[in-house]
């Protein structure tokens, strides 16, 4: 697990970029303005500052974490009492700053659970916070005063006196105060990562026996870089109790955790912007696909399983090094081996989704009839001709697979060593 | 006393079914260092294979047969995804084991269902076993710990009187040493991975019947048994058999009673009512709390002995 981030790039272009995203943020709701799509930037602006954190630790850290909805939800639930507080008028905070109090919550947390989390590293370290999650779950549901039991606990963010005619009553002003808070966890996320202790972090996870030998304290190392991650993951769940006017006991569950897990991993821990990339497409497999086909859960199992055979860099992984070919004109070398992969992956896919989806209707939803639409076409679960259809898919694409995959393996490997080979050329 | 027996003996079956699972996912973490997420996974597929073999075939060969299809599966996973994944490391390897426990339990909801599906209890071990004082105990308790203690004497002969016990034992410290012997160690690794699995599928079968097959099952162990593991050390066999002990007695002991830190300050005269400060705290009975016990185990031996009650290695 590399980090692959261009170290001395010139500021200038960083500039550029940086300030492409501050554009893209404040576009983006007038870009997409259909019906729900303001509530879905909100909620992948939330996913990005969260999987942002998390992956401080798994990228950058080596740390995989099983519980790190503990801080974000944490955060939630002190960034909505909060809230409540501000309402009764026995506390006096802006909206605005709200977050915060979530990240600080967060942090708190980091400092307390981290301290025994962090005592471990590696595979250890990962059950040692699936335990945590557990724990604090089980508690939350021991004590409804604070956590709301199985309902929650729900608030109005419309509170205190406008600001500058901000009320957060609208979907617009809360999205604009996420993206806000976006931009700038970002920028400290990544200038985290040039500061010493992002340096530590990334030497700790690569080889923590050197670094102790040159005298760092790897556990204190892991332990600094977790409270930080843990303050940004509050914020994180600030954002949301603001989003969604409620924190449930679900925020700080197990699942939650996986959640992120799965998509900051889908996007690619080994890039800096990989979970920005994990969080839209996160938000778009939970929302968007769960409306579509009951079966949501598993293709996002399959996928994600598929991501960690195949393409451990995630989605940025697979962007850095299909553009790096755009880049060095390779594109028309590898393409007669690569559309074939591409066909059979498509072939193999679709073949997979039709088994699937008639699997489900047969056992889930036979009451609803027997016909399964997709793509166009209606297939019926019970007949054999459709199983066949599914089957011979699958088939041909598994026969292509196996038959271009040795040379594809090669075509694309020669491409990689000349383009090094180029880019050495280039430093000399 | 009646109480404590009792209480005692339903403990000691729950904690020798906990180390049912916790053995395998043991001997996998410590051959391989991979730690199987999806471990509970294989339980609850044993579960499931186990109900509908006994539904055709009888119970005694759903607990031969059931085992046996969960280990060919687990050896399965080893040869066609884990190994594809090791030459990236151990995170992978969890990362991976991570997503087929999530692809399993859809799986099982795909085929069976989503709501529990029945494997009864045979006939043959129906009913009480003996009766203390007045409570009975019935014989599928007896019967779990029977299979389990089988199960714990033919692993250690296995591993260390058999000729592929040693070499598993041997490839465990020197991989490559063995390897320049001639033995095929990825082999032995699909077959250790394969074992536990089976392990893992035997748990399913016996404790299927003793709580529900339902495609929650997996999530209920889950966890819990992660900590066994950790708390007993991580990859000592010993140490997770204490550790599974010590967890089902304390679980089992704490859903019994009911008292909480109130009545204890009764005892002594500090009477508390609703409005005393941190009366939510001191109202919990231990009975509350059994959920959290494992979990606040695992914090309270990280903190005291890191390396785990039989654990030999600073992890």
């Amino acid at each position: 697990m590399k980090t692959n981030q261009i170290v001395n790039r010139s500021s200038a272009s960083r500039w550029v970029t940086w300030s492409a995203f501050a554009v893209l943020l404040i576009i983006a709701p007038k870009i997409f303005h259909q019906g729900a799509s303001l509530s879905l930037l909100s909620q992948i602006g939330t996913l990005m500052i969260f999987g942002l954190s998390f992956n401080m630790l798994l990228g950058q850290g080596g740390m995989l974490s099983f519980g790190h909805a503990v801080y974000s939800g944490l955060g939630a639930f002190f960034a909505i009492h909060a809230m409540n507080l501000a309402a009764d008028g026995s506390f006096s905070i802006p909206v605005t700053l709200i977050p915060l109090v979530g990240g600080i919550a967060g942090m708190f947390f980091g400092v307390l659970f981290g301290y025994v989390t962090t005592k471990k590293s590696g595979t250890t370290f990962s059950m040692i916070t699936l335990g945590m999650v557990e724990l604090v779950f089980a508690s939350s549901l021991m004590f409804p005063k604070f956590f709301g039991g199985e309902g929650g606990i729900s608030t109005n963010r419309v509170i205190g006196k406008a600001f500058f005619g901000i009320t957060y009553g609208p979907q617009i002003e809360v999205y604009y105060l996420i993206a806000f808070w976006l931009f700038i966890c970002t920028i400290a996320m990544f200038a985290f990562t040039h500061t010493p202790l992002g340096r530590m972090i990334n030497a700790v996870r690569d080889n923590p026996e050197r670094a102790e030998f040159i005298g760092y304290d790897t556990q204190w190392v892991r332990y600094l870089t977790l409270i930080l991650s843990a303050f940004f993951a509050g914020i994180a769940g600030g954002l949301s109790a603001i989003n969604f006017e409620i924190v449930t006991a679900e925020n700080v569950s197990a699942i939650r955790s996986g959640a992120v897990l799965l998509f900051s991993f889908i996007g690619g821990i080994g890039y800096f912007f990989g979970p920005l990339i994990g969080a839209v497409v996160g938000v778009f497999l939970t929302v968007m696909l769960s409306d579509f086909t009951k079966a949501w859960q598993l293709y996002l199992g399959i996928f994600f399983i598929l991501i960690v055979m195949y393409a451990p860099g995630g989605l940025a992984g697979i962007w850095v090094a299909n553009y790096r070919m755009v880049k060095f004109g390779k594109l028309r070398q590898i393409w007669p081996s690569l559309w074939k992969m591409i066909l059979s992956g498509l072939l193999i896919f679709s073949g997979l989704v039709l088994s699937i989806e008639m699997l489900y209707q047969r056992s889930l939803g036979l009451d609803q009839g027997p016909e399964v639409t997709l793509f166009g076409i209606a297939f019926n679960c019970l007949a054999n001709s459709s199983w066949l259809i599914a089957g011979a898919l699958c088939l041909a694409g598994i026969g292509i697979f196996s038959v271009s995959r040795a040379a594809f393996t090669s075509v694309w490997n020669s491409a990689v060593s000349e383009i090094e080979s180029a880019i050495l050329k280039g430093y000399e | 006393m009646e109480f404590t027996l009792i209480t005692l003996l339903n403990g000691v079956s729950y904690g020798l079914l906990l180390f049912m699972l916790s053995s395998g996912l043991t001997l996998i973490f410590s051959m391989m260092g991979v730690l199987n997420f999806a471990h509970a996974s294989f339980y609850m597929i044993g579960a499931y294979f186990a109900a509908m073999l006994s539904a055709h075939f009888g119970f005694w060969t759903a607990l031969v047969a059931a085992p046996l299809l969960v280990g060919v599966l687990g050896a399965l996973v080893e040869r066609y995804g884990l190994r594809t994944v090791h030459k990236y490391g151990h995170i992978p390897e969890l990362l991976f084991t991570f997503g087929l426990s999530y692809v399993i339990v859809e799986v099982v909801q795909l085929i069976w269902g989503r709501a529990s599906i029945p494997y009864p209890i045979p006939a043959s071990l129906d009913g009480p076993l003996f009766t203390l004082y007045t409570t009975t105990f019935p014989i599928y308790r007896g019967f779990i710990m029977l299979v389990a203690v089988a199960m714990l004497i033919s692993i250690y002969l296995l591993l260390t009187k058999t000729r592929i016990g040693l070499i598993i034992q041997a490839a465990l410290t020197h991989p490559d040493a063995v390897e320049a012997l001639g033995h095929n160690v990825p082999r032995v690794f699909m077959l250790v991975f394969g074992g536990g699995c089976a392990l893992a599928g035997l748990a399913g079968v016996v404790g299927g019947n003793a709580f529900v097959t339902e495609p929650g099952m997996a999530a209920t162990l889950g966890s819990i048994i992660f900590v066994v593991v950790v708390v007993g050390g991580m990859g000592s066999l010993a140490g997770a058999f204490v550790a599974s002990l010590l967890i089902g007695i304390l679980q089992t002991f704490a859903v019994a009673l009911d008292y909480s830190l109130s009545t204890v300050l009764q005892m002594v005269g500090v009477v508390m009512n609703v409005s005393s400060p941190l009366y939510a705290l001191f109202s919990l009975t231990i009975s509350q709390i059994a959920p959290v016990m494992p979990y606040f185990l695992l914090v309270l031996i990280l903190i005291f002995r890191p390396r785990g009650l039989l654990g030999t290695r600073e992890g």
